[in-house]
């Protein structure tokens, strides 16, 4: 079965002058267990597509449904990684992981082990008891990432999350997700503005044009896992980037 | 070492200026009914303990102080939280509560008298209405002031409203509520002393009053002594709490640093 199924998505936003169109029609699906990127420039539409998935905010018309069932309102079985980590600077690294089950008060007994084992397969052992603040950017979003696990999701969806990290750190956590998604087999829908990002993680790629909000492509991604950060450079790689850089230019998109 | 220079220095900067004070006052002369030395200050202030007198008057205006506080950011901080969650209560009752705060609450100090008496109570319910909006102003930007990232996390994980409040926020809004706090304890020691002014039976600002007809200024001076000292310590109570509540706040933080490196 599917596990994301989107069916004529719209989304229209009434402004002062006039409406904008950030969703047009969009109709794609994710089987299960597959990591797909969204990519697309800023404005295309990709938070918005994101925010109706995770249920915080209702299509103005269509539908999406998660393993069959439409998505109406926010779903205890999503997990959810933002741009920003959005850590609670009152609770330490520990309490931030288990902060999904504290809202659904799933017992934190239970999940203790389950977020050390997390913390671990992130590489931040050692860590609970440490503050927010007192780690780096890439250290912030590995816990936000962990959280987003925590209570076992069907499905992952992810914000830029590596839009606000340097570019040495961000190619580590492309990495690192590779190495987590290959362990946990999460259903993954990332949205991102890299195309070499997309290529890299995704074994399909979505590709959105903005004004109005459509996807004009869908590409498989046939590059073997794990994949390393030298696949980069491996002739295979090239055409991908090259052909979704194409799309862009045709639309006028991006010059290049 | 630089520590031990520096309160060498503060010692010395402190006993300087005492002394020239004293010297001024004795050279020109200066009546003791106008401004009196730092020795008739000293004196001042051991017969009214000695006496057991400002003891006495002491407790009372503490603990008009300390329950005028108390209530009034009680009361100001539940009143802001109904004005912050409620669109009704905001719509309704912000509007009389903007327009009551301009009004200088000292002003109301008369009534207040006329209302509750010579008593206690008068005191605290003047001092409580003075700390009242600090808090409830604080209490309602604090509350509103939820970033929208953490309200989509919250709603992301379908958090119940209940929820919201108590995990986001509310540990949101403690470093806006603590900041009231802070000035609260100031404003109810101001709203407890002026309510003495104007009648009561006990209490260091009717001291200084009393003192005033009969022109004891050096008594004056020592009371006022006295109140900085009460103003400085309660302030420092308030910041001991902050300081363990607010453990994780930027603001905090940055304080910390400032004090380690001027100590």
């Amino acid at each position: 079965m599917e596990a994301i199924a989107v069916n004529e998505l719209s989304k229209l936003y009434a402004t002062r002058d006039g409406s904008v169109h950030a969703l047009d029609r969009i109709s794609f699906s994710v089987n299960e267990g597959e990591f797909v990127a969204v990519v697309g420039p800023s404005g295309c539409g990709k938070s918005t597509l994101l925010k109706i998935l995770s249920g915080i905010l209702p299509p103005s018309q269509g539908e999406a449904r998660l393993r069959g069932i439409p998505i109406t309102q926010p779903r205890r079985d999503i997990g959810v990684v933002f741009q920003s980590p959005v850590l609670l600077p009152w609770r330490s690294v520990l309490d931030n992981v288990l902060l999904p089950v504290d809202v659904q008060r799933l017992g934190r007994e239970g999940h203790l082990k389950v977020a050390m084992d997390l913390l671990s397969l992130v590489g931040l052992d050692g860590f609970e008891r440490r503050y927010p603040w007192e780690l780096s950017g890439g250290m912030q979003q590995r816990v936000a990432i962990t959280r987003a696990l925590i209570h076992d999701p069907a499905m992952l969806l992810m914000d830029e999350p590596f839009g606000a990290l340097d570019a040495m750190t961000r190619e580590q956590m492309n990495l690192e997700l590779q190495r987590i998604w290959l362990e946990q087999k999460k259903t993954v829908l990332f949205i991102t503005h890299s195309i070499p990002e997309a290529v890299f993680l995704a074994d399909r790629v979505l590709v959105m044009t903005p004004r109005p909000g459509c996807i004009i492509d869908d590409i498989q991604v046939k590059i073997p896992r794990p994949r390393a950060l030298e696949s980069m450079n491996f002739p295979e790689f090239a055409p991908y980037v090259h052909s979704i850089r194409g799309r862009f230019k045709a639309k006028g998109v991006i010059d290049a | 070492m630089k520590s031990v220079r520096n309160i060498v220095l503060t010692i010395l900067l402190f006993c300087s200026s005492i002394l020239a004070w004293e010297l001024i006052v004795r050279v020109f002369e200066v009546p003791v009914f106008i401004f009196p030395a730092p020795t008739q200050v000293a004196t001042a202030l051991w017969r009214g303990f000695a006496s057991g007198l400002y003891q006495k008057h002491l407790s009372h205006t503490l603990l008009e102080t300390v329950l005028g506080f108390l209530l009034g950011s009680a009361l100001g901080f539940s009143l802001g939280t109904a004005v912050a969650l409620n669109r009704y209560v905001e719509y309704f009752f912000y509007p009389y509560i903007v327009m009551f705060q301009s009004l200088p609450k000292v002003a109301l100090a008369p009534l207040i008298v006329v209302w509750f008496g010579l008593g206690l109570k008068s005191q605290v319910v003047n001092a409580a209405l003075v700390a009242f909006f600090p808090l409830l102003v604080n209490t309602v930007v604090g509350l509103k002031s939820a970033d929208e990232d953490r309200m989509n996390l919250m709603r992301s994980l379908a958090a119940s409203e209940g929820q919201i409040f108590w995990m986001l926020r509310l540990p949101n809004a403690l470093p806006f509520v603590m900041a009231g706090l802070d000035v609260a304890m100031i404003f109810a020691l101001i709203g407890a002393i002026v309510a003495e002014f104007v009648g009561a039976r006990a209490g260091l600002g009717m001291l200084i009053q009393s003192m005033n007809f009969n022109m004891d200024v050096s008594g004056q001076f020592s009371v006022l002594l006295i109140l900085s000292i009460v103003g400085l310590l309660l302030n420092r109570c308030i910041l001991l709490i902050r300081r363990r509540i607010l453990f994780w706040d930027p603001s905090e933080k940055e304080r910390l640093d400032r004090e380690r490196i001027t100590l």
